[in-house]
Order: C-alpha cells, then structure tokens, then sequence
C-alpha cells in the first residue's frame, strides 16, 4: 500500500519537524518546570541548609509547619488581605469597567488614566504609596485633616490600619482587571440589551439580567486570576512594611522567601511552596466547580 | 479574549507578569471596539463617578512629581503645598549622581537583561509557536495541553528548586551563575507559555496556501517561517516584546533572589535598595528616582499604544 507508506513518512516528517521547531520551549519544560517542580517536591521532606547538601527528613518540615505559629499567623494575614483585596477589587473594577462602557464623551482620556496606574512597576508604586502613607506628612492624613479628621490613622505603622492601608493600595492598580472587564462588556450581543429595554428593564436591571450572566466567563476568568495573585502578594509588603508592624502584614510569600534565602531553610521553603500550591489548587477547584452554576458561555 | 489560567502575578523569571499581558491586549482590543451597545445612565452622574475615580487614580502620579520638584525642607513642610517653591530641578540630577546610588549603572544593567530577554522571549516564543500552530505532528495536542497548564504553577512553587538549579549550573561550568545575569534572561530563550499561547493565535489565522506554494517553490520550513510567517507577524511580536519589556523592568524578586552585588542592581531592586539605605528618607529625592522608573513605562506606554491598536486591527487579529 504505497499511499499509507507515503502517509507515514509524512506523519514521521512532521513529527521530526514538529519536535525541532517545539524543542526550545521542551527543553525549557524540562529545566525550568517539570525538574524544578519534582526537585522542590522532594526538598520539601528534606533538611536542606543552602550550603550542603539535602538530606532526607520524611515529614518533619511539614510537621514543624503544623506547629509553626508564624506560619499561621501569615496563612491567616493572606486570607484576610485575599478576603477583603480580592472581592471588592472584583466590585470596583466591574463597576468601572460598566460606567466606562456607557456611552459618553471623553471614554479614552478615562480609560487611559484609570489604567495608568497599573502600569506603575511595583517598586515604584510602593515607593509612592509610603510618601502617601506618611502619618504626618503623607497627603491621605494632610486629605483627612482638611476634612475634620482629628487623628487620622498611622496607617502601615499602625498595627490595625497597615493591613486596611495595603488593601487600599491595592485598588489604585485596578485599571488592569477594569480593562479585561471592558473587552468583555464590549462582546455583550446589542439584542440582548434591545430586548430587555423592550420588556421594560431599567438600566440597573439590565446590568444584572443581561450584562453579568453575559460577561461571566470574563468574571471567572478575573476571579481565578484573582486568587492566584492575592495569595501570591509579596514585592509591595516586603518594601513597604517588611512584615510589620508586629507581623501584621507578614505574607505568605514573604514567609516562603526568608525562610529560603535570609533563614537559608530551603527544605522548609519548599514544604511552605507545597502547602501555598495544594491551597491554590483547592481555591482553583472551588471556583471551577461552583462556575457550573454562574458561568455562562455563548452558544450553549 | 483569551480566557486561559495564568498565574505569576508579581514576578516571574523572564516572562511578564500574566494579568498585566492579557490586559495590554484586551485594552487594544477594547480601544478598537466600538460595536458594543452601551448602557445609558444618567449622563451627568457617570461623568462625576468617574471624574472621582479617575481623580484618586491621577492624583498620587502628580504627587510624586510634585514632591520630586520639592526642596527637602518645602517636601516636609507642614501644611504641605501641591505646588513646589521654587522648583528643584536638580533633584534629578542629584539623584542621578547620588555616590550611594548608582541610578545610571541600574538603568544599563535593567536595559542589558531587557535586551537579551525580550529578543530570547520573542525570537524562540514565536519559533515554537509555529510548530505548535502549522505543524501537525503526534502528541502536539498534548503538548499545547501541558503547556497551557503549566501557566498554573506558582512562581513560589519552583523559586527555590530554581535557584539550587542555577546554583548547580555553576558548580558544573567551573563559573557562578548566581549574582550574574544568566538566571534573569537565560530561562527567556527558551520559550514563554502565555507568549507561545498568543502566538499561536496569531499563526493560525494566516491562511496554509501561503505557506503552501512557498513549499511548492522548494521553501523549507525553516525559510517560510523566516521569510513568510515572521514578516506577516510583526504587530504580534511587537505586542510580546513589549510584555517581555515591562516584566523585566518591573521584575522586583528574579533580581531580588539572583543579585547580590549593588554594581549589578536593576532599577528595581535599587531603588528599593536606596529607600531602604536611607532611614529618615528624604522624600524628594525618592520622588525623583520614582518618576524615573516610571517615565520610560509610560512614553513606552504612548508610543506603543497606537502601534498596538493599529497592528490588532489591521490585522484583525483579537487578543
């Protein structure tokens, strides 16, 4: 059968082919995922000071993690900064992304400087926002005073306030999630809006029954993304508060990072990565799972 | 929209960070759109919403240029003025000459990882792209699969495997490796997943018979990706070196865990390095160093925004 031997000298061809032209980005697997990901597994039932060599322990990093109260102290500052960032940041920037999408004048000059600041390299935002900070100096408490607030709050000094002050913070680089809702929004069928104003609905109804079950997908999308990055926050904290006051803004990630390289406990970092993945995961799997119920898609 | 689960939010080791990739996109793609029918509230109130909004977002910019124009004394002046007297345009170039700091050097050093990283990302990004979208061999959906999961990995998950592995890399070639610049953009050569992702996109939309009659004419695969595919794909790689730009410039923890030496900083790790050396911190100085991390994102910013929008639609591309 000349054609099917003709067919499989092809097929192995495109295999040959296929593989040369993939190859850059196997090897980059290879080395920069999968091995690190098995090697990071395995450091993590092991005692591995940085300067020697791993040895096997079993469990007992994990076991010591268990019994280790900074350790829940920063599982329990994330899940707090997660709780109050992740869905008000999801409110505000969907109700911008909304407002901008309406029909008025100057829509480009707004887009444009609400997405500036999310452009703003973290280094330099957190810079920013400790001059805004400042409790004497800052323009947030010069803002509060002028407006009859006696004593304003110490903000990242001040045990109770430094956790409010990173949260707020982190509204000012909404633009990003607002402009991923707006390319959403913008993919809504017209029909549908007609049809609802022909029934009678009013603007707010139509946000609720034509708009959000329309743009869920988006929604989910920001979501997931969401909880990946609020778990992971760590370069704004570690400039701004180093963990302070009293551990109040200590995160999980800065809890990973001193372990490994200021503690030099690469083991015990690798059992704290493990932990924050199966808690990724698990999140993940939560919000996949209950989408079935509130996502969506076109066509279906 | 290309709805995928990314991770790596703050920094990753020569990619950018994802949300901020997907938005450029989807804000090119938002800027062209104009079909969408949009609510009507009430006029009035939208505008004073979002003058509000856009007003909290624009205020702390013109903050920090203020205070950078300040005198140390007119910085920490109470009441404090928004407007400085007089203006202090040498802290700039104070800033710049500071013997603690070394702003110049930082910025060659953030341009010289830029380089190697953005060329790596988009020249091997789009290499593999290419097989992944014109070359249909076994295992590729399979391939594609692992790669788009593997976007969900933690940074943190693999930062100090990572690490211990460059450490080997250098006990292997006889020269170190951490506290050079190898482990910033080395891992870029090989292939980003979201830029790969992109691309791919990007390929399959330009038609087979192209590359079809160059194969006729004896073109080999290599040539029609280098004299067909690449040329046709120049907004798409654009919009990846532009990604692959912003998240070395922004990259805090890569240069954080690999560098050690102030000589070899990166803009972000020493500006972080001159706040923290400097205890009672002379804010306008700060102000000054910020505005310059800053500036180049935001022309690049302008610039390349209408590059963007004209390369996504007239190529009818969609992020």
């Amino acid at each position: 059968m000349p054609s099917l031997s003709r067919a499989r000298s092809v097929e192995s061809k495109n295999l040959l082919k296929g593989l040369a032209f993939v190859s850059p980005w196997i090897i980059g697997f290879v080395a920069f995922t999968a091995v690190p990901v098995a090697l990071s597994l395995y450091y993590s039932f092991c005692d591995y000071p940085m300067l020697q060599k791993p040895t096997f322990i079993g469990l007992a990093n994990y076991r010591e993690l268990w019994n280790d109260p900074i350790f829940w102290q920063v599982l329990r500052n994330t899940f707090i900064y997660a709780a109050l960032a992740l869905p008000l940041g999801m409110v505000i920037a969907l109700g911008v992304a909304i407002l901008l999408n309406t029909k008025i004048r100057g829509q480009f000059i707004y887009r444009t400087i609400i997405f500036l600041p999310s452009l703003v390299p973290a280094v330099a935002s957190a810079m920013l926002w400790l001059w805004l900070f400042n409790a004497k100096l800052g323009l947030i408490n010069v803002a509060l005073r002028a407006v009859g607030v006696d004593n304003p709050p110490g903000w990242l000094s001040d045990i109770t306030w430094a956790m409010p002050a990173l949260v707020l913070m982190s509204f000012w680089g909404i633009g990003n999630t607002v402009i991923i809702y707006l390319a959403g929004l913008q993919d809504v069928p017209r029909e549908l809006y007609e049809a609802a104003e022909l029934d009678g609905a009013n603007s707010f109804r139509q946000v609720w029954h034509v708009t959000l079950p329309s743009i869920s997908p988006v929604i989910f999308f920001n979501l997931v993304m969401a909880i990946i990055g609020t778990l992971q926050v760590f370069g704004t904290p570690y400039i701004m508060t180093g963990g302070g006051p009293a551990r109040s803004t200590y995160f999980y990630t800065m809890y990973l990072y001193d372990s490994a390289f200021r503690d030099l406990k690469m083991g015990y970092a690798s059992a704290l990565a493990w932990v924050q993945l199966l808690i990724v995961l698990i999140l993940t799997a939560i919000a996949a799972w209950t989408s079935k119920h509130w996502v969506h898609y076109q066509g279906k | 929209m290309s709805t995928i689960p990314t991770s790596k939010p703050e920094t990753t080791i020569g990619t950018p960070p994802l949300q901020e990739g997907v938005a450029l996109t989807a804000y090119a793609a938002s800027a062209k759109s104009k079909r969408g029918r949009r609510l009507v509230f009430g006029r009035p109130l939208v505008h004073l919403v979002l003058i509000v909004i856009c007003t909290g977002a624009i205020v702390p910019f013109l903050w920090m240029l203020a205070t950078s124009l300040k005198t140390l004394e007119d910085a920490m002046a109470f009441p404090p003025t928004f407007i400085p007297r007089p203006f202090q345009w040498n802290n700039y170039s104070d800033v710049l000459t500071n013997p603690k700091a070394n702003f110049l050097l930082w910025t060659r050093n953030t341009v010289i990882i830029a380089t190697l990283a953005v060329i790596g990302t988009t020249l091997s990004s789009a290499v593999v792209a290419y097989g992944f979208a014109k070359i249909k061999f076994r295992g590729r959906g399979v391939m594609f699969a692992i790669m788009l999961a593997t976007m969900m990995v933690p940074f943190p998950v693999t930062m100090v495997s990572i690490f211990s592995l460059f450490k080997w890399f250098g006990d292997v070639t006889g020269e170190p490796w951490l506290g050079t610049f190898k482990p910033l953009w080395l891992p870029a050569w090989f292939g980003s997943a979201f830029n790969i992702f992109l691309l791919r996109q990007f390929f399959i939309t330009i038609p087979d018979e192209l590359s079809e009659a160059a194969r006729i004419d004896g073109c080999s695969e290599a040539g029609i990706f280098f004299r067909i595919i690449l040329p046709l794909a120049k907004p798409a790689l654009s919009v990846v070196a532009l990604f692959a730009f912003m998240g070395i410039w922004n990259d805090f923890l890569g240069p954080l865990i690999y560098l050690q030496r102030p000589e070899q900083f990166t803009l972000a790790l020493g500006l972080q390095n001159f706040q923290s050396q400097h205890g009672g911190t002379p804010w306008h100085q700060l102000m000054a160093a910020s505005v310059l991390v800053v500036l180049p994102v935001l022309i690049l910013f302008f610039v390349a925004q209408r590059t963007f929008i004209e390369g996504i639609a007239t190529t009818g591309m969609k992020g």
